[in-house]
């Protein structure tokens, strides 16, 4: 157990500004309006709740990524929730395949108002590699209101920050 | 390994000798696997021939020829595949299942019954599989004169009247879970039956990611089925992309350079190593353990970053191309690389001294989710499920490709079929992989890291198998007539092993499924395609 605690001891915080590169300080400033606006408008926290409506979940492993202790998105006081009834934010991601039309029809029926939708990824964009065919209804608009798109194949980890801070912003 | 040839005339002979006549065909169409024609009233028989000799059963694939379907089965033996074709009228195809004789062809099978439209007369189970409510039960998608659009209706309804098994008596519940999970995970719906904690019955239903991907490959050129290929499933971006390019490449009988091959090892040895970072931390983080999770993570992110840096692509997307890679390594990043394991080797000595030393996650792991050797060899069940359970095969070691032919290749290997057993193959392959990657970085050939494409003779076909993170990945390619793709068939290990997860979590209570689930980690995506 000493030992557990010593790792972690000897690991630190790693938790990076965002971004660490010193030319995106805009980014950072960026964080600190996100922060500001989450605070006034979500009392400081704002719920996302994801669905993978057709992703090949590469967006998946980026959006865990957030939680990475890199990233660790909840500092900003976003955090991801298991229910669409607790969430601000339906984060979708994949060109929505038929089978899963229903299924995200009835999350964003669940999702309670006022609500944003964002289509994380090219295929939620636009349909990407898949586009639209008997099995696939291609971007994310074609089902539901989509009120941002944050592009990528998959988007990096800080495409997806940059994203919810200008969905936020605005 | 075996010649694959000789495997093949030994069969034949065995086939023989039960009256069943199997013709070889020349030139051989998908070497270096061999394939066999038999006649479809045979196609059964064939399938027990080969259970009782011991062949795994694969995979499937079918064909639109116009007049005829053409059927061909994957089989492997001791590292020598096998395919077995026949051929049955378009019109009301009908064909012996083998199902009967081989548990993994069920859902293939099902499969090709929802996107061909052939009966197979005496399959157990012929429910639809795929096949939720977008297109009817008359019509088939994979079929030529089906187009890629469809005529979907204005709304796709749910699949709300699927026939699930049902279990009834005292104390008897059903819990539905899915198709949304509660969690950033992928969709798909798993029905329990329960008495008071325990799992009686779990099964699933998947293909709710279905997005016509066999459909949406005809007609794209080699570069574009690649990208394609490189996103059925998106953790296994390198594992799919190669095999698909091995199948065109084999295809058009196009020779890669020795530097491509090592660099195709290196990109497939990373992503393993990285995805199982993640599910080490992952197993960690669904029995309450944070600390793993975390630890497993950073040192995760580590190496994406790295892949960022040095292949322009954090899980490596679009770098294997038809012809080689699209990337090459410096000695600069050759020696980071080499650092980089150094390093990551230490951090492993570290943390798995912590957590072999807890307790608390031994009491989860231990005797959770036990797949039996038996019920994984009678499976076929592939990786790190099948090798927790005992099951050694490996392509890159049974049957191996450039540039694995020239590499000390250890196989991991544990035999308890639990979960803690599914932990430690992980960990082990891990290692593996760090040994792999320092080996391929020794002796990196110099050269081109890729040839020029080169046109397929028309309706050429190509055949590829392997060894992806998960385990191993089949792929069948055949061309047109002026370089397009007419035929695209990925079989991810994940087909294989999800009915695995059925059996593996009998008798466990239900709070242990989320464990059970992530220490096999089906992809649903390269399942659904």
């Amino acid at each position: 157990m000493l030992r557990l605690y010593g790792k972690i001891l000897k690991t630190g915080v790693l938790t990076e500004r965002v971004p660490p590169r010193p030319k995106d300080e805009a980014v950072e400033a960026e964080g600190k309006k996100l922060k500001a606006v989450i605070d006034r408008r979500f009392a400081g926290s704002l719920a996302i709740r994801q669905v993978d409506a057709g992703s090949c979940n590469a967006c998946e492993l980026e959006i865990h990524a957030l939680n990475n202790v890199y990233y660790d998105i909840e500092r900003f006081g976003v955090h991801f929730v298991a229910s669409p009834r607790h969430a601000d934010i339906l984060l979708v991601t994949g060109p929505v395949s038929r089978h899963m039309e229903a299924a995200l029809k009835i999350a964003y029926e669940a999702t309670a108002d006022p609500k944003w939708v964002v289509a994380l990824g090219d295929c939620a964009a636009c349909g990407g590699e898949f586009g639209v065919s008997y099995a696939s209804s291609g971007a994310v608009a074609n089902v539901i209101p989509v009120d941002a798109v944050i592009p990528g194949c998959p988007p990096t980890p800080f495409d997806l920050l940059r994203g919810l801070l200008s969905l936020l912003a605005k | 390994m075996r010649v694959n040839a000789e495997a093949s005339t030994e069969f034949r002979s065995l086939l023989a000798a039960r009256g069943i006549e199997a013709r070889p065909v020349g030139p051989e169409p998908l070497p270096p696997a061999a394939t066999l024609e038999v006649g479809s009233p045979d196609w059964g028989r064939c399938a027990q021939t080969a259970q009782e000799e011991n062949w795994r059963w694969a995979g499937a694939f079918a064909e639109d020829e116009g007049a005829a379907l053409a059927v061909s089965a994957c089989l492997e033996k001791q590292g020598a595949y096998l395919v077995l074709r026949t051929r049955v009228a378009a019109e009301q195809p009908e064909l012996p299942s083998h199902a009967p004789h081989y548990w993994a062809a069920d859902r293939a099978e099902r499969h090709i019954q929802d996107l061909f439209g052939i009966r197979f007369t005496d399959h157990p189970d012929p429910r639809r599989w795929v096949r939720h409510q977008a297109w009817d039960e008359k019509t088939h998608p994979l079929r030529k004169n089906f187009p890629a659009a469809g005529s979907p209706p204005e709304t796709t309804p749910p699949d709300s009247s699927y026939p699930f098994f049902k279990a009834q008596g005292p104390s008897v519940y059903e819990i539905p879970v899915g198709p949304i999970h509660a969690g950033i995970i992928e969709p798909g719906h798993f029905r329990f039956q329960a008495i008071g904690e325990t799992v009686l019955h779990l099964e699933e239903r998947l293909g709710y990611v279905h997005k016509g991907i066999e459909k949406i490959a005809e007609g794209r050129d080699p570069a574009s089925l690649a990208r394609l290929a490189g996103r059925v499933s998106g953790d296994t971006t390198v594992g799919h992309a190669w095999a698909a390019c091995l199948a065109m490449e084999r295809a058009a009988a196009l020779e890669i350079p020795p530097r491509a091959a090592y660099l195709r090892g290196l990109l497939a040895e990373r992503e393993r190593a990285i995805n199982h970072l993640w599910d080490l931390g992952a197993l960690c983080n669904d029995v309450g353990f944070a600390f793993g999770y975390y630890q497993f993570g950073r040192l995760r992110e580590l190496w994406l970053r790295e892949n960022l840096a040095w292949f322009g692509h954090r899980l490596l997307m679009d770098r294997i191309v038809p012809g080689g890679v699209a990337v090459d390594v410096s000695p600069d990043v050759a020696k980071r690389m080499r650092e980089s394991t150094v390093v990551l080797r230490k951090e492993l000595d570290e943390l798995i001294s912590i957590i072999d030393a807890n307790s608390s996650l031994e009491d989860r792991f231990l005797a959770a989710g036990v797949l039996a050797p038996e019920t994984a060899a009678a499976l076929g069940a592939l990786g790190f499920v099948g090798r927790a359970s005992g099951q050694t095969f490996d392509v890159r070691k049974d049957a191996p490709y450039p540039p694995y032919e020239r590499l000390n290749v250890r196989v991991a290997l544990e035999s308890q079929g639990d979960v803690s057993s599914r932990f430690w193959v992980r960990y082990k392959e891990l290692r593996a992989a760090l040994r792999l990657i320092e080996q391929m970085l020794a002796d990196l050939p110099a050269g081109e890291s890729a040839v020029p494409w080169r046109m397929p003779e028309p309706h050429a076909e190509g055949f590829a198998a392997v060894e992806g993170w998960r385990g191993e990945i089949l792929c069948f390619v055949r061309f047109d007539a002026d370089n397009r793709i007419a035929r695209y068939w990925p079989r991810d290990p994940s087909a294989v092993n999800w009915p695995a997860l059925e059996k593996l979590v009998l008798g466990n209570i239900v709070p242990d499924f989320p464990v059970c689930n992530k220490s096999v980690n089906g992809s649903y995506s390269g399942h659904d395609l």
